[in-house]
């Protein structure tokens, strides 16, 4: 019965200019309302100290999100993360206890500390890339192969752990090798100035690179990649390499950090790393994501983890917490990519 | 929420099927239909053409439900209708055959045309007789020979069309749209095709016919609309037009030609296939053909005659088991698209969704994808060069896009077209290999495609086009290859051919 008015078209099309404009900027919206209603809760939550404590928490876990990024931009996923997180924070633990400990595995090994976090995170990355050549040349789904990988490292990591380390918690590090993770550069944590020079490696890699616009191109059509001379192989084999890289530096950082090492160390953070880049808005469908994003996501996760138990929230209420944002960021995430009409 | 009302009629010996008034449509930043009017008649076909972006599919679109209109009327057989969704226009006898077919190639051909809808026997188990035995009776009514049995994956493109239209019709329907369905159709499945159309029209469907395609227009339409920029322009009975006419109300202005002139001249020979066969397409076999410089060789051939496979194996996309290619005298090993690219060899391929364009990625970065090693320095790449070569790009090639930061798949076919043919021209190749390069583009920019096509092979470089279109090839192209069953059937010069000739050559190793 009605025809709709000009000024009727104009409100519907404004309204939907501002809901796209939400949409589109979710993932900021929901950090600052959990943060809004964290210091509502407890003002003394807004404090440096208490951001420093979450960037520097959440920076280990950055990092691994940044690796992740790139192989699920890829339209992949990687499940050995925790367990390259394990590997490198053995091996690299093992290297680097102190030399008066009685119970010292390697005897009189002496190294500067940034010899065996090199060679963890090579280490890693060799094997992230034969991932890369599982998946590309063997055409196994990144599902697989890496699910299969984090069998395979966790054995190993624990065969080591075992015969090597005497199967107990790898501690007493020396120095040297917990302040590389726990110290400060003039106040500014060191996983911080990690973290940060790391997001501006991947930032740049991403939007500056070649490397990046062909990773992009795969991730939106594999086939118009292929004719326009994208070499995938190579590509993804890289990819894989650089997360690889991430994984080892990570898990050196994050046994520095906290001072020990098992073998059971990093379970279950690949889960935590997808879910940050999930959140952060890159696709599991491939070919969308940025760095920013990747970043808030995480942020938004260490949030979570730190202030809502600030404001004394049962633990086990914060994973229904963050089970509920991860889908409601997918949600809205699904919204701009199903085609409207 | 808008309601039609109205009893508006328009008497006419036929009486009116379905009758749309003053739809309009926007979408942000454009008015997509402006207050278009559409009456089609029992038992006709109503043609509806107009350049890419005119709005047919829109409009289509809401006539369907797919859309809602912003306002407007819509009356079937004389009852003011209003669809919010495609379910309600099906069970209204409204169906839709889509230029891209949704099928769901793992499932059967009867499976596919009762999807969602399958007779039950006792409510829980599919009455398989009765879907086979319906299917056969459709099938029989419209003279389609397909086995209902076969899964679609076997069929070839023309049956699956067939059986969209098998399905259409078996809504018992009254309107049939059909966006497209020549676009990859050879001139023998065009020609069953209509045989089907006529059949729809005697049980007194009406069809919409959406096509680029005006020579067929003109063998199949009762009546023919234009639209433009959003706005129905005209609409005439068949016989009171002429194809010119209608280019012209189409573009808004006089095209005199459809075809630019042919001002290059062939030279040397450039590129020289000996006795390529393909590996995983081992129909194709004992291909050989030269190309010359600044000479535009047409591929014609029927649906399945392998003229996709024979570019992409020159280009390496496809494995080659045997063969030599020749540019200049030395040997090219085109391995790879990489390699080939190297060799300053270009691959427009056929399916622009396919493996076209990156949907994702803006029309900046589709355009620079393929060259950007040039534009490297130790794998960082200068942004200044790539925005240089873009928007020159944008400009020479008359791309129509509000940015080049826009994302490709905002951007209508003609212009990813353009945008792709762009990719390759920064690459700076000697030989193109086009794969109908003019596939579901409008007639104004399918000109400034041959016109592009023929500069380049006035600056010596040497062409491959292929082309369902048979006036394209006479009208482009300086000789044409024929494909006939993965072999070369014969080459024979434009200028001395014709389309007898060349169908007959099309069916030599059938």
């Amino acid at each position: 019965m009605v025809e709709l008015t000009k000024e009727d078209i104009e409100k519907k099309r404004k309204h939907r200019v501002i809901k796209n404009r939400l949409m589109n900027n979710a993932i900021y919206i929901v950090l600052f309302v959990l943060i809004v209603i964290i210091t509502l809760v407890d003002p003394t939550f807004l404090s440096i100290n208490n951001f420093k404590f979450i960037f520097t928490q959440a920076s280990t876990r950055m990092i691994l999100a940044l690796g992740v990024s790139g192989i699920i931009v890829l339209a992949g996923c990687d499940l050995a993360i925790g367990r390259f997180v394990g590997l490198s924070a053995v091996v690299s633990a093992s290297m680097m206890q102190a030399l008066d400990n009685p119970n010292i595995i390697f005897p009189g090994l002496d190294l500067p500390v940034f010899i065996p976090i090199l060679l963890v995170v090579l280490l890693c990355g060799l094997i992230s890339m034969i991932d890369g050549i599982i998946v590309t040349k063997l055409s196994v789904t990144a599902f697989i192969a890496t699910l299969g990988m984090s069998m395979i490292l966790y054995g190993a990591t624990s065969t080591y752990y075992e015969k090597v380390c005497g199967a107990a918690p790898i501690g007493s590090l020396r120095t040297s090798f917990t302040s590389f993770a726990q110290g400060d550069f003039f106040g500014v944590p060191n996983l911080i100035i990690y973290a940060t020079i790391i997001i501006a490696i991947m930032w740049f890699i991403w939007n500056k690179t070649r490397l990046g616009r062909n990773l992009f191109a795969i991730g939106n059509n594999v086939e118009a990649a292929k004719v326009s001379g994208v070499n995938i192989t190579k590509t993804i084999i890289i990819i894989y390499l650089i997360a690889g890289f991430l994984y080892g530096f990570a898990g050196a950082l994050e046994v520095g950090r906290t001072g020990s090492a098992t073998n059971n160390m990093g379970n279950g953070y690949e889960l935590d790393a997808i879910a940050a880049c999930v959140v952060g808005g890159v696709s599991l469908m491939g070919g969308v994501g940025n760095i920013f994003g990747i970043v808030v996501g995480v942020i938004i996760f260490q949030v979570i983890n730190y202030g809502l138990v600030y404001i004394s929230v049962s633990p086990y209420l914060l994973y229904i917490i963050k089970g509920a944002i991860v889908i409601l960021a997918v949600a809205i995430d699904a919204q701009k990519y199903v085609t409207r009409k | 929420m808008i309601y039609l009302i109205g009893d508006k009629l328009i008497m006419d010996n036929n009486p009116v099927l379905l009758h749309v008034e003053k739809v309009s449509k926007a979408f942000p930043g454009v008015q997509a239909l402006d207050k278009v009017n559409l009456t089609v008649q029992k038992g006709s076909v109503h043609a509806l053409v107009g350049e890419n972006g005119a709005g047919k599919s829109t409009l289509m679109k809401c006539i369907f439900g797919i859309y809602h209109a912003d306002e407007g009327l819509m009356e079937l057989e004389g009852n003011p209708v209003n669809f919010t969704d495609p379910k309600q226009a099906l069970d209204h006898g409204i169906t839709m055959v889509h230029q891209e077919l949704n099928q769901v190639s793992r499932l059967r051909v009867m499976d596919n045309i009762w999807l969602g809808r399958f007779p039950m026997k006792n409510g829980i188990v599919i009455d398989e007789k009765k879907v086979l035995e319906d299917t056969k009776k459709i099938f029989k009514d419209l003279e389609i020979n397909i086995n209902p049995l076969l899964k679609v994956e076997k069929l070839s493109v023309s049956d699956r069309q067939m059986i969209e239209i098998a399905k259409a019709s078996s809504y018992n329907a009254k309107i049939i749209v059909m966006d497209e369905p020549t676009s990859s159709l050879s001139e023998k499945e065009v020609a069953h095709l209509f045989k089907v159309i006529r059949k729809l029209k005697e049980k007194g469907c009406g069809i919409i016919y959406i096509s680029h395609k005006l020579e067929e227009i003109f063998s199949i339409a009762d009546e023919v609309s234009v639209m433009r920029d959003g706005k129905m322009i005209s609409t005439k009975n068949i016989e009171d037009i002429n194809i010119d006419n209608v280019i012209t109300l189409m573009v808004g202005r006089k095209l005199d030609n459809r075809f630019p002139k042919k001002t290059n001249t062939p030279g040397d020979v450039l590129l020289e296939i000996k006795n390529m066969a393909l590996v995983y397409s081992p129909l194709v076999k004992d291909i050989s053909f030269t190309l010359r410089k600044g000479e535009i060789l047409g591929i014609s051939g029927l649906e399945g005659s392998m003229r996709t496979q024979i570019v992409e194996g020159i280009f390496g996309y496809r494995t080659r088991e045997s063969g030599k290619i020749f540019v200049n005298g030395k040997e090219c090993r085109n391995n790879s698209p990489e390699t080939s690219i190297k060799n300053k060899f270009a691959l427009l391929t056929e399916e622009r969704k396919n493996n076209g364009i990156f949907p994702g990625m803006s029309v900046k970065d589709n355009i620079s994808i393929s060259n950007l090693e040039k534009y490297c320095k130790l794998g960082v790449i200068n942004d200044e060069k790539v925005n240089k070569d873009v928007s020159q790009v944008i400009k020479s090639l008359n791309v129509k896009t509000p940015s080049d930061k826009v994302m490709i798949r905002n951007l209508s076919g003609g212009n990813q077209q353009k945008v792709i043919f762009g990719r390759w021209m920064l690459t700076s190749p000697d030989i193109l290999l086009l794969d109908e390069p003019t596939r579901g583009i409008d007639v104004g920019a399918k000109y400034e495609i041959y016109q592009l096509i023929i500069e380049l092979a006035n600056e010596g470089k040497g062409i491959i086009m292929i082309s369902s279109e048979m006036p394209e090839l006479l009208g482009v192209s300086n000789r044409i290859l024929v494909m006939s069953n993965g072999q070369i059937a014969g080459i024979v010069n434009t200028e001395e051919t014709n389309q007898e000739e060349i169908l007959r050559l099309a069916a030599k190793y059938l």
